[in-house]
């Protein structure tokens, strides 16, 4: 079998020993086993061990790899690179404040996470055994657990580039829905009421880049137009 | 004083529903008043005047307008929180617009009932 080979431009800053980011143009040789883009990349480390970039599972449950494959966001590790048009340009999720190379500080971005309190809030006594829930009520939860908080979504939306510290972006949205759906949470109107703000959540336009990228084809535009729906329902 | 983000305006429903409903009578009024453009027998400045001499017609522009003053009023807005960064130069453009829109609201009545 004829060898295969990946040519990379890859976004490279390391703030101890360059004054600026610039672009690396690399090659790799792969093996037959090499199917995903994260599997290049870990053949590109083994070749250039500075390169830096955060992996973890390999799958696509930790959501660690997101980064700007193409000029779109996505995991690494979900991305055939046969499908990639080369050079393969890869840089570092936009928005977000560069630690070193296609590693970005997230801090702005769990902030918001952790802002619209991602937890079940009820108060009552726990019944004996689990808080139950009817298999419609259950359902309304499908496409808004499966959230990997990778980040792909907030940092594809301008709305969160221009405000990400007022923004709660699509990821914290998508959540935020998520337990403003759930039966089992007792706290839906101080959910709304912390929502129902300029920037929090109507700085969203709907125009759907989130969805667009997302890896795991969750629809945060749809979560939001719910939250927006259930406004209307409480104030009409 | 420290510099703390602050958000919880709790504002922004009403306009981002309002934007809504002027939308849709804008798009009603769009195509209302083409029909009417259309109908005339000639184009003149009789029966051009004559077109807005009725009550409804001229109800209904003068929603029109309302209509895109207050979408604008909300559109602009957006803009200047995305782009302006600086409170006080964001501060004085809100007011620049708002008296511009006012302005604009009361001389397109002016316009209306003088036809």
């Amino acid at each position: 079998m004829s060898k295969r080979t990946v040519q990379f431009k890859i976004y490279r800053y390391d703030p101890d020993r360059d004054e600026k980011p610039y672009m690396q143009d690399i090659s790799v040789d792969l093996e037959p086993s090499d199917k995903k883009l994260l599997d290049a990349l870990v053949r590109l480390k083994v070749k250039d061990d500075s390169t830096s970039f955060r992996r973890s599972c390999r799958e696509g449950v930790c959501g660690s790899d997101a980064m700007n494959i193409n000029g779109k966001n996505g995991l690494a590790c979900l991305t055939d690179v046969d499908s990639l048009p080369q050079p393969i340009v890869l840089r570092p999720l936009p928005g977000l404040p560069v630690i070193r190379d296609l590693i970005v500080d997230m801090t702005q971005f769990f902030k918001q996470y952790n802002s619209i309190k991602p937890y079940l809030v009820n108060d009552n006594p726990p019944p004996e055994r689990e808080r139950l829930q009817s298999p419609e009520e259950r359902e309304e939860l499908n496409g808004l657990y499966e959230c990997i908080l990778c980040a792909c979504c907030s940092t594809s939306c301008p709305s969160f580039w221009w405000n990400p510290d007022k923004f709660v972006g699509p990821a914290g949205l998508l959540a935020a829905y998520r337990f403003i759906a759930d039966t089992r949470d007792e706290a839906t109107n101080e959910r709304l009421d912390n929502l129902e703000d300029p920037y929090r959540l109507f700085r969203c336009h709907t125009i759907m880049n989130c969805v667009d990228v997302c890896p795991k084809s969750l629809n945060p535009t749809r979560a939001i137009g719910k939250i927006k729906d259930m406004m209307v329902r409480r104030a009409v | 004083m420290v510099k703390r983000i602050v958000v919880g305006a709790h504002y922004g429903l009403r306009d981002w529903i309002g934007q809504r409903v002027t939308a849709i009578v804008m798009a009603l009024y769009s195509v209302y008043f083409g029909i009417c453009a259309l109908m005339l027998p000639e184009m003149s400045y009789e029966a051009w005047s004559g077109m807005f001499a009725g009550g409804f017609m001229r109800f209904f522009s003068f929603l029109f307008f309302m209509s895109l003053f207050y979408h604008a009023w909300v559109g602009v807005r957006d803009i200047f929180m995305d782009y302006i960064q600086p409170v006080g130069i964001r501060l004085t453009l809100h007011v620049i617009v708002m008296f511009l829109l006012i302005g604009y609201a009361g001389w397109a009545a002016q316009i209306l009932w003088r036809l």
